[in-house]
């Protein structure tokens, strides 16, 4: 009897095998469904591998590049030399010992892939293990941004795999999720679309500085890290304030108030850098912004806190930035600013005239299920209505302009004038790092601008040896993309991260994307 | 009998055929394409262009196809084009929560919603009959998210008697398993509940007023006796077929429970990959949501010969 009755109660009892053991639980802004950081540009892959995979380099809350998987590196007095050795202790989840093999098959792999790793490789003539500890780059210019660019986050981290991963093509998803980072992928435990777990690495070996951002000793501070997909963030809200877990990297904005007030949560302003920028992007090949004086003509129909006001509503969350590199930023600058001279329809509207608009229809691709663009496409379309163009709206879900916005064809066979966008502010930062500032025209990003200088100018950031000059050439630069209208900027926001202050701490802002190896539970 | 169920599981073939066909081709016409999506925010449209080569979304739709059937014939549903693991074992992981949610919610609601039903056709017209009926219209007129929310709201938010999400396996212990879907089960099923409520009731006074039950009532049988062992089981007909068609609500319903309670099922697989166009996944699952509703109408064709003996095939 007794014996039935304990395991009637064992069936009704949660299972305690893993009681002592602490877990994040962290809803995320989106599910992790692809592994590999270097095949996507998905932040949140770049979050997974963040976790599982070492960098070389790892920039600190300064946005400064600082060795990571690197004991000590060298830089020849003419800049065109580098080593770097490898820290002892690194191995991979496997047990297998990190190599410069493992290193450079890495690099190549991200170098053919990723926009700044193409530009760095496009400078390096050889890459060469001396040894299984220590290996050089030597570059055929002088290239400034090696260190940066090693050490980026973001998008595309430069991951560092194990050879055999490494050696997939650049173009295919690598198989398996190994790495040398804190944590360890579990996939037999990873559910696609739900949850993917993470379990700490106890052959870690950090560094010895202090933890900053992506930089100095990452020290896992819990056993397990449970990253939650929850698409209704009602739900989410509902789950932080009842306890059940314990992260929520971006609570809607309309749900600020109520976290503010709820027991035991906290937000967190996630930093200067570190925000979101909204972009308008035109499309230089077809008409009528093939012409830059239309271009110019739309810096007219956007009044920024307009757009700002309907995204996020509360001023404390956004900033007015007549910028393209982030407001708050180490490369701030006024260039270009003076576009942004008043809200005026009748005078967009003359100007697109002179340009040679002649009411023909023009196509804007509008988002109807994204909760920042939607609203901010939303403010455009009505004050294009205001000016008295003859927008044609194409209302799609997001899926469906990312896919539409790829199309160079003419609006009338499948192609379009304007969408919307926005980018995050930590890589908008910095010119060589914020791809939709370039304009390298059929080769660039969607809207394809197409500007000699510009180009010129972001070789010329990349090459800069110090700050004052780099400050100039980034004034240069912003003042011609904001001529050219590479896109225009609607300013700046900054959702707080939100999370259970009576349960976890170590909460780093600030970053780019988002640092969870560090957060410890109570 | 045997030669009717064989011959209508030969059936079953063209229909999925059919359904094979739709399905890609609507896919494959519809907007959207998987490559930009995988790509991501910052590629070029030289590296979509890469990544829908590597798919093989490049190669010509009819090719595609028959890449897809010959797969099929062979039983494999293909990979996910996002997270590379086979659709089989994407489907397996979600049926588990997906099965639970929609086996409690039917047994719940079956239980509950017939009793309603007779009672109310018993005491037809009267305050308990009106009372039922009223349930039945707001069950039927409130959708569902918004009772998701409301339960939600009080039972777990404000009372903590339950959580707000997520589903505990069985494995991990009954009770956990249990208060996991008990908000999602009556979220779901309220509506499920009023249809078939009303459809009992309705049945049950046509056959109340027939001239075998004024017999049986006359020669002095218990009420309850007369209530389910006459009229029921004679107006079980129309209650099986409604609950046969409340599954097919039940499996377009949990996309929407799912989603609110986050529950790790078939409905969220669906919809996330019908958002992320991951095609192999659609079309697998389109394929056995098919194969469900054709086996449920046989099985309920099958049940009305044992419900009706006046029924032969």
């Amino acid at each position: 009897m007794v014996r039935v009755l304990a395991a009637l109660i064992a069936l009704l009892l949660p299972l305690s095998a893993s009681a002592q053991e602490k877990v994040l639980r962290a809803v995320m802004h989106a599910d992790v469904r692809v592994i590999d950081p270097v095949w996507t540009t998905q932040t949140i892959a770049n979050i997974h591998g963040a976790l599982v995979y070492d960098t070389l380099f790892g920039n600190d809350a300064d946005q400064k590049p600082q060795p990571q998987m690197v004991g000590k590196y060298e830089v020849s007095p003419d800049r065109l030399n580098y080593s770097f050795t490898l820290r002892d202790g690194l191995k991979f989840h496997d047990g297998s010992p990190v190599t410069t093999r493992d290193v450079i098959a890495s690099l190549k792999r991200w170098g053919a892939k990723d926009g700044v790793g193409q530009r760095l490789m496009g400078y390096v003539t050889e890459m060469k293990a001396v040894d299984d500890k220590t290996f050089t780059m030597t570059l055929k210019e002088p290239y400034g941004m090696v260190l940066e660019s090693l050490g980026k986050s973001g998008s595309s981290i430069a991951a560092i795999m194990r050879e055999k991963d490494a050696m997939t093509d650049p173009q295919q998803q690598v198989k398996e999720s190994v790495g040398s980072g804190p944590f360890i992928f579990a996939k037999d435990q990873w559910v696609p679309g739900s949850k993917a777990v993470y379990l700490k690495n106890k052959d870690y070996v950090p560094r010895s500085e202090p933890p900053s951002s992506f930089a100095g000793a990452k020290i896992p501070g819990v056993d397990r890290i449970e990253l939650i997909w929850m698409p209704d963030p009602q739900t989410a809200m509902s789950a932080l304030v009842n306890g059940e877990i314990d992260f929520w990297e971006n609570p809607n904005i309309d749900f600020l108030p109520m976290l503010e007030k709820a027991k035991g949560v906290k937000l967190l302003k996630t930093g200067k850098v570190d925000s979101t920028q909204g972009m308008i992007r035109l499309n230089h090949l077809q008409p009528p912004f093939d012409n830059i004086k239309a271009r110019q003509a739309m810096y007219y129909l956007v009044n920024q806190e307009d757009f700002l006001r309907a995204i996020v509503g509360d001023p404390k969350y956004y900033r007015v930035c007549h910028g393209m590199l982030t407001c708050g930023g180490p490369y701030e600058n006024d260039g270009g600013s003076q576009y942004f001279k008043e809200y005026n329809p009748k005078k967009a509207l003359q100007l697109l005239k002179e340009a040679g608009y002649k009411g023909e229809p023009i196509t804007v691709l509008a988002a109807t299920d994204h909760n920042t663009i939607t609203p901010a496409t939303q403010v455009l379309i009505q004050a294009m209505r205001e000016a008295g163009i003859n927008v044609d709206v194409q209302s799609m879900d997001w899926g469906s302009v990312v896919t539409r916005r790829a199309k160079k064809e003419p609006p009338a066979q499948g192609g379009w004038n304007i969408f919307v966008t926005t980018t995050g502010g930590v890589g908008s930062s910095n010119p060589v790092l914020h791809t939709w500032i370039g304009a390298a025209c059929q080769k660039g990003l969607f809207g394809w601008p197409c500007d000699e200088e510009i180009e010129k100018l972001r070789n010329a950031f990349g090459m800069a040896s110090d700050e004052p000059t780099r400050k100039k050439i980034a004034r240069d630069l912003q003042a011609r993309a904001m001529e050219q209208v590479v896109y225009i900027p609607f300013g700046q926001w900054d959702v707080p991260l939100s999370y259970r202050a009576d349960r976890i701490s170590g909460i780093v802002p600030n970053t780019g994307l988002a640092v969870l190896w560090g957060i410890t539970k109570k | 009998m045997t030669s009717y169920i064989v011959r209508r599981l030969f059936a079953v073939v063209p229909v999925m055929v059919v359904v094979a066909l739709f399905v890609f081709f609507l896919l494959r016409f519809a907007p959207g394409d998987p490559a930009a999506i995988i790509a991501g925010d910052d590629a070029t449209s030289e590296a979509i262009a890469a990544v829908r080569a590597k798919l093989g979304l490049d190669r010509p739709v009819v090719e595609q196809f028959a890449v897809w059937v010959w797969g099929l014939a062979h039983g494999d549903l293909g990979v996910s084009i996002f997270s590379n693991l086979a659709v089989t074992r994407l489907i397996a992981q979600r049926l588990e929560p997906t099965l639970a949610l929609t086996l409690s919610t039917l047994i719940v609601t079956i239980a509950l919603a017939i009793p309603i039903g007779v009672v109310a056709a018993w005491k037809a017209r009267k305050l308990v009959d009106r009372l039922a009926m009223g349930f039945a219209v707001l069950g039927f007129a409130m959708p569902v998210f918004v009772l998701a929310y409301v339960l939600i709201y009080f039972f777990a938010v404000r009372w903590q008697l339950l959580p707000v999400q997520g589903y505990s396996p069985v494995a991990e212990g009954l009770w956990p398993f249990a208060q996991s879907l008990i908000l999602p089960s009556v979220a779901l099923g309220v509506t499920y509940m009023a249809l078939i409520a009303r459809i009992t009731r309705a049945s049950m006074l046509e056959v109340l007023q027939q001239d075998y039950i004024r017999t049986a009532n006359a020669k002095g049988l218990a009420t309850d006796r007369v209530l389910l062992l006459h009229a029921l089981k004679n107006a079980a007909v129309p209650i099986v077929t409604v609950i046969g068609i409340g599954i097919a609500l039940l499996i377009s319903g949990v996309v929407i429970t799912e989603t609110v309670f986050n529950i790790p099922g078939l409905g969220r697989l669906t919809v996330d990959a019908v958002l992320k166009r991951d095609y192999p996944i659609v079309q697998g699952l389109i394929l056995v949501f098919a194969a469900v509703k054709v086996v449920i109408n046989l099985l309920i064709d099958i049940s009305y010969a044992f419900l009706d003996p006046r029924i032969r095939y």
